[in-house]
């Protein structure tokens, strides 16, 4: 029994599907993110687990009991929103124990949480302050505060993030996991920022269109994501997608790509072999992270996965930490990430290592992964 | 470092400017004219009056018009002076303005924070109610009144003007309630407080702007109000506004030019009085009630 | 991935409390008695008014229904007649007045005048009047024996007149000028609201491009103030309609009906001459003129609204 049961739950506006058969199950003291670009449905569900909206068919279960017909004040549930939404006219200790006061908690039993909360959150000095003096992360915190102090079986959070600045955005996302890992709280957290989804979820399930498209740890949903949508999803700079051929050579299986007037054969990954044999003849997208391509280093030849290709530069972009540099396979611009004192240069060849161990395949009409 | 330009500023030069300046004056000077030329009309003697002409001042001060327009000049049967419809317009204003504002607000709180199935439609369709004309309400309400045994009494009147002052209170709150996030609302229920406890100790604690110029709107409007007074009220319970009428168009006899000013200027009291207190709140309703929906 | 789903278990499964039906049904609940006010007191009284104007009622309102034999009344009735032409007369001298002195007062204001807030306060402060007051005041200001034009005389222009306001065919344009000194501060101060909305850069762009204040004035700022005009149009066109009290100040309708407009005529037939029928079917034409104007309009700018 889980902390958190949503099976077969769906949502109408009239005649329209917002969530199509949504089935999550998420353990106690999990991290589940809900990520997906917008209009996927994932803020919808969050406010429907939380009481906000009606649930059109489904059931929606937290901490074992079915929530459908509770209000949101009865399902033990605290939320955080993106606007954090705190009380304009009360101090940062009322915001905090307003719940409190309205559930007729005793005024030391009160004083006591908002103590604790404030401790864990390291914000004694603000406690006197109103929303308005308060700086946007500050804020943020405040209302991390108020979800702390009702101690509920659920925390949901809507884009918590989204309003702040880059940098302390990266702050905050680590003051959230720390905090995740001392409450062992059941934490069901919604983003548009897969970053955010792949460094703080332990489980991600990636939604579009109404639909959750995988659930799965973080490295799972980038090593195998489940289809195409996902692939490009997850990653930044995004997956490659080269359309190509499917041949065989040498008894195994591969695709054929062609790089200024030369073709070649990547082969298939061995678990994949097999799948992708149904396909020889015909056309499949082949799936191929920037890092993935890179320059050639020292396991070149030692290990078979590792096959070097040259290829010639198009754009050079360097970040800092390492340097994108575009190159063109089968026509389609392809993103590989090198390191800067490789040197690319445009307009010039140069060799690339390709890891063949991490190629994906996809169906170009379902966009389903093969194999 | 060079030294920035200094750039010219644009604009008319000095001539217009100067000219600029003089319309402004004189368009004041059109807009304060006529309060000025009541206020001296009203201290001076009715010789005063006929031998000079609209600006000369008085030579003596007297208030000897104010005395008559306050408490013996004649508004149609009664010769009371105005004092008792003055009464009679604090009696049913304040209570309309009172109720319609409450009403409004909730209204206003409704309509932006718990929104259902059709409250939108129903808020256009109250929207209209403040641009019917009011005559094509007047026979109906009259009958209406009688019936309900209220006709030609304070309740009546404060029943008419609430009913008729609901469509713009609510618009008024509704409009600002929207700029409110949706999210404080949100998080209040999650809180467990309900329909009441949010509104009062969230809502209402950030409405005092809104609530200041809805009051000045509605005062202003009911105590200015002529059409439903004349209406629906008759002789001692009649509003000022309706007493300063007969006052001043009854041809009994002499026409005392100062005290037609005098009654005018008191009926205007309130008003102003508001309006000089509180006048940007007042500008910021009429413009808030310009905008739509 | 998922993960398989838990077995169907036997969940707990808590029902709706009484209070939870309450909560969900009080917004409606509050909302209710001013929908019913709505409803009655507007648009039932309308159709009430309606049925009136279809009927012989005279003193006493009868409800057999009589076809549209007050209408016919009241198109032959040239009281009724003078009354929708000093309507027109009066709707489009007040209206174009206010809009042009309104937009001029508030160009002038928006020049980064020294006492604008004063001067603001000055020209706005009639609209805290009742018409009734105005009426009053403009009343005494125009009487022609001792008003303005005794006071031009007086300065040595023997041979003025200015009496309008008892003149017949004049008196509607006085019922103009008061109108126009109440209400043209607010038009101003719409229009002084939407040239201070006027984007910063847009302005600072033709600068750059060479145009001079006024070029900047009449292709720029005046065509984006659109919207206000509409407002401003809207409204003045519902005080036009609507004008009864000023009148009544002003000149009583006079002389004679002179100066009678639509509401000022249903008044009269109505309550004073006990005409309920053929003051309801004027009340009617009075709505379906607000109607017929306001209607078209709101729906042009909403459709421009939509398609920009």
């Amino acid at each position: 029994m889980g902390a958190l049961s949503i099976r077969n739950v769906f949502k109408r506006f009239g005649a329209t599907e917002v969530l199509k058969g949504i089935d999550i199950e998420a353990q106690d003291g999990e991290f589940l993110i809900l990520v997906g670009p917008s209009g996927c449905g994932k803020s919808t569900l969050l406010n429907m687990i939380a009481g906000l909206d009606t649930i059109s068919s489904g059931d929606i279960a937290i901490g074992g009991r079915v929530v459908n017909d509770l209000s949101p004040k009865d399902r033990d549930i605290a939320m955080v929103f993106q606007s954090y939404a705190l009380y304009p006219n009360m101090s940062v200790r009322n915001n905090i124990s307003f719940g409190l006061k309205i559930r007729k908690v005793p005024r030391d039993k009160q004083d006591e949480i908002v103590a604790r909360v404030a401790k864990t959150l390291q914000m004694e000095h603000l406690l006197e302050r109103m929303p308005s003096q308060l700086s946007g992360g500050q804020r943020q915190r405040v209302a991390m505060g108020r979800a702390l102090a009702r101690d509920p079986a659920l925390f949901l959070f809507d884009e918590p993030l989204s309003n702040l600045d880059a940098k302390l955005r990266v702050e905050m996302r680590t003051e959230i996991k720390l905090l995740h890992e001392r409450l062992k709280a059941t934490i069901v957290y919604v983003t548009h920022d897969q970053i955010e989804a792949m460094t703080l979820g332990d489980r991600i399930a990636v939604m579009k269109d109404g639909v959750v498209r995988q659930l799965a740890t973080p490295q799972e949903v980038y090593d195998n994501p489940a289809d195409l949508f996902v692939a490009g999803f997850i990653g930044s700079p995004s997956m490659n997608f080269i359309r190509c051929p499917v041949a065989q050579s040498e008894g195994r299986v591969g695709v054929q790509l062609r790089e200024g007037g030369e073709t070649f054969l990547f082969p298939a990954p061995a678990p994949v072999q097999k799948g992708l044999g149904a396909w020889v003849g015909k056309e499949v997208v082949l799936g191929i992270r920037p890092e993935q391509i890179t320059d050639k280093t020292a396991f070149t030849g030692v290990n078979p996965d590792l096959v070097t290709r040259s290829a010639k530069v198009e754009v050079v972009q360097p970040t800092g930490p390492d340097t994108l540099i575009l190159i063109h396979l089968n026509d389609t611009p392809v993103t590989c990430r090198i390191h800067p004192e490789a040197n690319a240069r445009p307009g010039q060849s140069m060799t690339l290592m390709f890891d063949l161990s991490k190629l994906v395949f996809f169906d170009p009409q379902t966009e389903a992964r093969i194999g | 470092m060079a030294e920035p330009y200094r750039t010219q500023t644009v604009g008319p030069h000095l001539i217009g400017r100067v000219i600029l300046y003089a319309l402004l004056i004189l368009l004041a000077l059109y807009y304060v004219a006529p309060l000025l030329v009541m206020v001296t009309t009203s201290l001076k003697t009715l010789d005063e009056i006929r031998a000079g002409n609209l600006l000369t001042l008085p030579g003596v001060v007297t208030f000897e018009a104010w005395g008559k327009a306050w408490a013996s000049a004649c508004t149609g049967v009664d010769c009371g002076g105005l004092k008792g419809n003055f009464m009679n317009s604090m009696r049913f204003v304040v209570p309309a303005v009172v109720i319609s504002t409450l009403t409004g607000a909730f209204n206003g709180y409704v309509l932006t924070m718990w929104r259902f199935k059709g409250s939108d439609v129903m808020f256009t369709l109250l929207l209209v109610g403040c641009f019917i004309p009011f005559q094509v309400v007047l026979l109906p309400m009259a009958q209406t009144l009688g019936w309900l045994g209220i006709a030609n009494s304070t309740p009546g009147l404060i029943f008419v003007h609430v009913v008729y002052g609901l469509a713009f209170t609510t618009l008024f709150f509704r409009n600002f309630y929207v700029s409110i996030p949706a999210d404080l609302t949100k998080a209040a229920r999650i809180d467990g407080a309900g329909f009441f406890t949010i509104f009062w100790r969230i809502i209402l604690p950030l409405s005092p702007p809104i609530i200041v110029v809805c009051v000045i709107w509605q005062f202003t409007q009911i105590w200015n109000d002529f059409l439903f007074g004349v209406v629906f009220s008759s002789g001692e319970r009649q509003p000022i506004t309706v007493a300063l009428n007969n006052l001043v168009n009854t041809s009994t006899g002499v026409k005392e030019y100062n005290v037609d000013m005098a009654a005018a200027i008191i009926a205007a009291l309130p008003t102003l009085f508001v309006y000089i207190v509180a006048g940007k709140y007042f500008l910021r309703g009429l413009t808030a009630g310009a905008v739509k929906g | 991935m998922n993960l398989p789903l838990a077995s169907a278990q036997a969940l707990e499964r808590p029902r709706r409390s009484f209070a939870d039906y309450l909560e969900i049904a009080l917004p409606k609940i509050v909302l209710g008695p001013t929908l019913l006010c709505g409803l009655i007191f507007v648009y039932g009284f309308i159709l009430w008014t309606g049925w009136l104007s279809f009927t012989e009622s005279r003193l006493l309102p009868r409800y057999e229904f009589a076809g549209l034999v007050q209408y016919v009344t009241l198109f032959q009735n040239e009281r009724w007649w003078t009354a929708l032409t000093n309507l027109g007369i009066f709707g489009g001298l007040f209206i174009g007045v206010c809009l042009a002195l309104g937009l001029l007062m508030a160009i002038l204001l928006d020049q980064r005048i020294r006492a604008e807030g004063f001067l603001r306060a000055i020209y706005l402060y009639p609209m805290a009047l009742s018409f009734i007051v105005t009426g009053t005041a403009w009343k005494w200001i125009l009487n022609p024996g001792l008003g303005v034009q005794n006071l031009v005389r007086q300065w040595g222009f023997p041979d003025f007149t200015f009496d309008w306001i008892v003149t017949p065919g004049m008196s509607i344009y006085t019922v103009v000028i008061a109108g126009a000194w109440q209400s043209t501060g607010f038009v101003m101060a719409l229009f002084l609201a939407g040239l201070r909305g006027v984007d910063d850069s847009i302005i600072k762009a033709a600068q750059v491009d060479g145009a001079g204040t006024v070029r900047i004035y009449t292709s720029i700022i005046i065509p984006s103030l659109r919207p206000v005009f509409f407002s401003a149009l809207i409204i003045l066109a519902h005080i036009a309609i609507k004008s009864f009290d000023l009148v009544m100040a002003l000149t009583g309708g006079g002389p004679g009906f002179s100066s009678d407009l639509p509401a000022t005529f249903m008044y009269t037939f109505a309550f004073n001459r006990n005409q309920i029928g053929l003051g309801a079917a004027s009340a009617m034409m009075m709505l379906m003129t607000v109607v017929a104007i306001i209607v078209p309009m709101v729906y042009s700018e909403t459709r421009r609204h939509r398609r920009g």
